[in-house]
């Protein structure tokens, strides 16, 4: 089970409205590389994952990256709460406070909602490693492209922070990858 | 000891201090998932572990519960739906 924690990962101090740099990190909430696809790609494999380290080190990850989507989530609220609707339809909002008000919903910067075929799941150890790597590396080329675009250096810094998060993972997958393909790799006959 | 230094900060330094630990920990749990035989970074994980639940502690005293479902105890009135949420609180805070 989970119990919730009252505190952000990291400190969130943003004090400029900005709905056109919200409409952009959108993307790391509800888009195809964003948090909660994370979160659920890991807490999804870890049920057939065959090792306890394979089964931890998902657990794990997919927990910070609800933490994650939660700072995602607080970045955005923050830099909209102060904009007004019109304001919001300028940056190109209008579509998602038309549905949604000044609330979160699971879509990305251009306001496709989220779908669960974002990730994949199989009972193979490497595949789905494998799969969790380059996810990392897409949500680290996402928030580089999202550094790219800010014009705001206390948005940019968490950006910088949740970066370097996919960076670690990645790193952490590749090591339970070479635990796992010692021990645990399907030996199957093809030929 | 971890007690002591707990009471002698600032509301503001004690949070902060919390996120910094906290972080320490989770970034030494995930690198304790494949490396479990590094008893020098375990042993990192358990020294933090102990100066975050002091700290915890200290913060539960002063504010209130900062986890939910039987983490941490409350004052009465249920004090909960007090502490505040991380996030902006549209309707603004509860009486
Ligand atoms: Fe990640």
């Amino acid at each position: 089970m989970w119990v919730y924690v009252k505190q952000l990962e990291v400190p969130i101090e943003i004090t400029r409205p900005n709905p056109a740099l919200a409409k952009v990190i959108m993307t790391q909430f509800g888009g195809p590389d964003g948090e909660f696809t994370a979160a659920w790609r890991y807490l999804t494999q870890s049920f057939a994952m065959p090792t306890g380290r394979g089964k931890a080190i998902l657990t794990d990850i997919g927990t910070e990256e609800l933490a994650h989507m939660e700072m995602v989530g607080t970045l955005v609220q923050k830099l909209i709460q102060d904009a007004s609707p019109r304001d919001l339809e300028r940056a190109g909002l209008g579509g998602h406070y038309a549905q949604h008000g000044y609330n979160m919903f699971l879509e990305d910067a251009n306001g496709v909602p989220w779908t669960s075929t974002y990730f994949q799941s199989f009972d193979d150890p490497v595949t789905c490693l494998h799969e969790d790597m380059a996810a990392e590396q897409k949500a680290r080329t996402t928030y580089e492209d999202l550094l790219d675009l800010s014009d705001d250096g206390r948005v940019s810094r968490v950006l910088a922070f949740l970066r370097q998060r996919e960076v670690t993972h990645f790193q952490r997958f590749g090591e339970t990858l070479d635990y796992v393909q010692e021990r645990y790799a399907r030996r199957r006959t093809v030929f | 000891m971890d007690e002591m230094k707990a009471k002698g900060l600032s509301p503001d330094e004690l949070t902060l201090r919390m996120q910094q630990l906290r972080f320490a920990a989770l970034e030494t749990n995930l690198y304790l998932d494949t490396h479990p035989d590094d008893r020098q970074a375990l042993e990192d994980y358990n020294r933090v572990v102990r100066e975050l639940m002091a700290l915890h502690q200290e913060w539960v005293r002063r504010h209130g519960p900062l986890m939910n479902h039987g983490e941490d105890p409350s004052a009465y009135p249920w004090q909960w739906t007090r502490t505040p949420f991380p996030w902006p609180l549209w309707g603004g805070p509860d009486p």
